[in-house]
C-alpha cells in the first residue's frame, strides 16, 4: 500500500520538486511587484533611480576622480592655485593632507601631538571596556580613575619628563571626547538623583529638584556656556581665574543632567505602581528598593531616549566655539581661516562630520545591541 | 523607621548639594592671579604674558599647520613677551571670540588684549581699559563684484548687504544708510568664512567690514580683479592692543614697544641689522633706543637692551606689516610711518 503511495507520487510529474516560476518569487519578482507594479512606480522608479545614479557618480567624481590629495608647500604658504583650478569639480582633499594634525590636536604643541593622540585611544578604549557587560561591576571604578588620571597626566604634562601643557593649548578631537565624556559622566549620576529627587516626597527636595530641572531647561545651552564664560567670571574676586574649559564643562554637566533627569523620570513613572509596592512589602530600604528593583527596570525601559540625549550632547560640545575653545569643529572651522585655504570648507566638514559620524554611530550601533540583549525576556 | 528613612535620605542629598557647591571654590583658588594694580608684577612671577587673540583671523590672528600662532596681534604679544623675558615665545595666547574678549581681561584671565578692537570711549572709560596705541588705522568700507558696476557707496541704494552681526560693523551700516539715505537690505551672518562664500555666491551685492578684512578676502579669491573695494570708507576703525586700568607700567610698556617698532622702522632698524646697529650706530637716538645711551629701559621698568630683544624677535613695524598683513593684500595706506612715508604711524620723541 505505502509502496504503490510512493511509486505514484514519484511517477506524478507535479510531485517533481521544481523552481517556481521566476516571475513570482526571487529578486526579479521583488522588483517587479515594488519598483515596476504600474506605469507611475515604473516612472517613479526610472526617475528616482537616474537622480541617484547621478548624484552617487557626481559625488564620485568629486570627491575620487578629480579630486586633489596634496599640494606643495613653499616657505610655509601652501599653493593652492591647483585646487582653485578646479572651481569646485573636485575636491581639494590637499587642506585635510595639510591641516589634518591641526585639526585633530589644535594648537598642542606640535612636537607632542603623540600625547593627545594616545589620549583619544585611551578614550576610545575606556568607551569599549566600560561597554563591556563583564565590566559592569566595581572594577569599572577604578579603571576609569586609572584612565582619566593617565589621560590628565598625558594632556597636562609636568610630571615624568613629559613638558607642561596648559589647557588653552588643548585642542581639536581630545577637547570634544574629554567634554563628551565627564559631561555625560557626571551628568548621569546627577540625573538620577534628581529624577529620584522630583519623585521624593520631601517637599524641600523636591522644590529643589524641580527648580533645577525647570531652570536649566528653560535656558538654551548657549547661554548657560555664556554665563560660565562670560557672567561668572565677574563675580569671582579680580585675579580669581576658574580654568575656562572646567567652567564650559560644569555648563555642559548642569544641562545635560537636566535633560537626562527628564529621561529617567519617564522610566521611572512607567514602571508599573506595583513593583514599588513589592519592593516596600519585602521590607527593602529605600535605597535597597531603588538600587535593586527600580532603576534596572527603568533605565532598560529609556535606553533609546537616553542614547538619543547622549548623542545630541556629544554634538552640542561644539557650540564650545563662542567661548573661544577650539573643539573638533571650531579647530576645524580655524583651519580655513588661512588665505590659501579660504573657501575649501566643504572639505574640512565632510572630515569633520566622519568623524562625528563614526562615534554617534558606534553609540547608536551599541545601544541597540544593549536593548536587544536587555530586553530578551520580553521577547515573543 | 520610615522617619529614619527620611533623615538619611535628607542628609545625604543634602551632603552631595553641599559637596557640589563647595566644588566651585575649592577649584577656583587652584589658580590665584594678581590683581590688576599690579600686572606687570604678575607676569614677571608667573614668567609667561597671557595675551588674548582673535579665535582665527587671516593676518591678525590664526594658528598655522602646526598650531602656532601667527599674525599681526600675535607678533605684539611676541614682542611684549622679549621685551620682559628677552624670549618671544614666554606668551600663552588665549583665543577670545567678540563676546568674551572683554571679560577675559576684566576678570584678569589675560594679562592684555591684542584682538584688532576697536578704540572707542566707552570701551576706554566705563570699560575700565586702557588703549596704549593704535597700531593698525582701519576703516570700514564695501566691496563689490566688478560686474554689478557700482562705483561709490552710495550707489548700493536698495542692494543686499552681506554683514556680521554683533560688532560695530553692523552699527555702522545702520548708522550710514540713516545719514545716507540708503535704503539697503542686510543678510546678517555671523561666521566670516560662510559669509565670504555667500558673498562670492551671490547671495548679496555688497559685502561691507573693515577694509583690511576686504583686502583680504579679495586676496584670497581666484580672480581678484572680479572684486572691487569701494573707495568710500564709512568709519574710523583705529585697532590696538589694550590693556586694564590700573597698572600705568604695563600700559606705558605696552605703549613704548609699539612706538619702538614704529621709531624702528623710521630710523631703518630691522631685525638683521639691529644688533650692528646697537653696538655701532653713531645717531643720538638709536643710541639712546637701543641702550647704549641713557636709561630709557630702565624708566620702563624692563632691560635696557629692551628694544634690541623686542626688534631681534620680531622686527621694526614694517616688517611686521609685510610679514603678516601684506601676504593678504593689505596696502600700507594711513599705516606707514610719519614723516618717511607720509602715513599715520608716529613715534613721539625717544628722550
Amino acid at each position: 500500500m505505502s509502496d504503490i503511495t510512493l511509486n505514484a507520487a514519484a511517477a506524478n510529474p507535479e510531485a517533481t520538486p521544481r523552481n517556481p516560476p521566476v516571475a513570482t518569487t526571487g529578486p526579479i519578482a521583488w522588483v517587479r511587484e515594488n519598483l515596476f507594479s504600474g506605469w507611475l512606480s515604473t516612472a517613479v522608479t526610472l526617475l528616482l533611480g537616474y537622480l541617484i545614479i547621478r548624484s552617487v557618480v557626481g559625488f564620485v567624481d568629486w570627491a575620487f576622480i578629480n579630486a586633489i590629495w596634496s599640494v606643495p608647500v613653499v616657505n610655509g604658504v601652501a599653493q593652492t592655485q591647483s585646487c582653485r583650478e578646479l572651481h569646485g569639480a573636485g575636491a581639494c582633499w590637499a587642506v585635510v593632507t595639510e591641516k589634518h594634525r591641526f585639526m585633530l590636536f589644535g594648537t598642542y604643541p606640535y612636537d607632542e601631538h603623540w600625547r593627545p593622540a594616545i589620549v583619544c585611544v585611551l578614550f576610545v578604549a575606556l568607551y569599549i571596556v566600560s561597554a563591556m557587560r563583564r565590566f559592569w561591576n566595581w572594577t569599572l571604578i577604578p579603571i576609569w580613575a586609572v584612565m582619566l588620571t593617565l589621560i590628565g597626566i598625558l594632556m597636562w604634562g609636568g610630571v615624568f619628563g613629559l613638558s607642561y601643557v596648559p589647557q588653552e593649548r588643548w585642542g581639536g578631537l581630545p577637547i570634544t571626547l574629554i567634554l563628551a565624556t565627564f559631561g555625560l559622566a557626571f551628568a548621569f549620576p546627577l540625573s538620577i538623583l534628581v529624577a529620584l529627587g522630583r519623585r521624593s516626597n520631601l517637599p524641600a527636595i523636591k522644590v529643589l529638584c524641580v527648580l533645577y530641572v525647570e531652570l536649566i531647561r528653560g535656558v538654551p545651552l548657549i547661554s548657560l556656556l555664556f554665563m560660565a564664560s562670560v557672567m561668572f567670571p565677574l563675580f569671582l574676586p579680580e585675579g580669581m581665574n576658574i580654568d575656562k574649559l572646567l567652567r564650559a564643562q560644569i555648563a555642559i554637566i548642569l544641562f545635560a543632567g537636566a535633560y537626562l533627569a527628564e529621561v529617567v523620570r519617564g522610566g521611572l513613572q512607567a514602571l508599573p505602581k506595583g513593583q514599588y509596592e513589592a519592593a516596600d512589602a519585602m521590607g527593602l530600604t529605600y535605597w535597597q528598593k531603588t538600587g535593586l528593583i527600580i532603576l534596572p527596570q527603568a533605565l532598560r525601559l529609556v535606553i533609546p531616549p537616553l542614547v538619543n540625549t547622549f548623542i545630541g550632547f556629544f554634538k552640542d560640545t561644539s557650540l564650545v566655539l563662542i567661548i573661544g575653545i577650539f573643539d573638533l569643529l571650531t579647530a576645524g572651522k580655524t583651519a580655513i581661516v588661512e588665505p590659501a585655504w579660504q573657501g575649501f570648507g566643504v572639505e574640512v566638514y565632510v572630515f569633520v562630520g566622519l568623524i562625528y559620524l563614526v562615534f554617534c554611530f558606534a553609540m547608536s550601533k551599541y545601544s541597540q545591541a544593549l536593548e536587544t540583549d536587555l530586553n530578551r525576556h520580553s521577547r515573543r | 523607621m520610615k522617619h529614619v528613612l527620611r533623615r538619611s535620605m535628607i542628609r545625604t542629598l543634602g551632603a552631595a548639594l553641599i559637596a557640589s557647591t563647595m566644588a566651585l571654590p575649592a577649584v577656583a583658588q587652584q589658580q590665584p592671579a594678581a590683581p590688576a594694580a599690579a600686572t606687570l608684577d604678575a607676569i614677571r612671577a608667573r614668567g609667561t604674558l597671557i595675551c588674548g587673540v582673535n579665535t582665527g583671523l587671516a593676518g591678525f590672528a590664526q594658528p598655522d599647520s602646526q598650531g602656532v600662532w601667527r599674525g599681526f596681534d600675535a607678533d605684539y604679544c611676541r614682542a611684549v613677551a622679549a621685551a620682559l623675558f628677552n624670549d618671544p615665545n614666554k606668551v600663552r595666547y588665549v583665543p577670545t571670540t567678540a563676546q568674551n574678549r572683554f571679560t577675559a581681561l576684566q576678570s584678569g584671565e589675560v594679562d592684555m588684549l591684542a584682538r584688532n578692537t576697536t578704540w572707542t570711549l566707552s570701551r576706554d572709560t566705563s570699560l575700565g581699559f586702557d588703549f596704549p596705541a593704535i597700531n593698525f588705522y582701519d576703516g570700514q568700507g564695501f566691496m563689490v563684484k566688478t560686474s554689478l558696476g557700482v562705483r561709490t557707496a552710495r550707489e548700493l541704494d536698495g542692494a543686499t548687504i552681506c554683514v556680521q552681526p554683533g560688532t560695530t560693523t553692523e552699527q555702522n551700516l545702520t548708522d550710514w544708510a540713516r545719514a545716507n539715505r540708503v535704503n539697503f537690505t542686510p543678510v546678517v551672518i555671523e561666521r566670516l568664512e560662510e559669509l565670504v562664500t555667500a558673498f562670492v555666491a551671490g547671495r548679496c551685492d555688497a559685502y561691507t567690514t573693515d577694509v583690511s578684512g576686504l583686502a583680504s578676502t579679495r586676496s584670497a579669491q581666484a580672480r581678484p580683479a572680479d572684486y572691487l573695494i569701494l573707495p568710500d570708507v564709512i568709519s574710523k576703525e583705529p585697532l590696538g592692543p589694550l590693556v586694564r586700568h590700573g597698572d600705568q607700567r604695563f600700559s606705558d610698556l605696552v605703549r613704548w614697544i609699539h612706538f619702538g617698532l614704529v621709531a624702528a622702522e623710521e630710523l631703518g632698524i630691522t631685525a638683521a641689522n639691529v644688533q650692528q646697529m646697537a653696538a655701532n650706530d653713531t645717531r643720538p637716538e638709536v643710541q639712546r633706543m637701543l641702550g647704549r645711551n641713557g636709561d630709557l629701559g630702565r624708566m620702563l621698568a624692563v632691560d635696557n637692551a629692551w628694544l634690541v630683544n623686542v626688534i631681534r624677535a620680531v622686527g621694526n613695524y614694517g616688517e611686521v606689516f609685510e610679514r603678516n598683513l601684506t601676504p593678504i593684500g593689505i596696502q600700507r595706506g594711513p599705516n606707514a610711518v610719519w614723516p618717511t612715508a607720509g602715513g599715520l604711524q608716529f613715534a613721539p620723541p625717544f628722550r
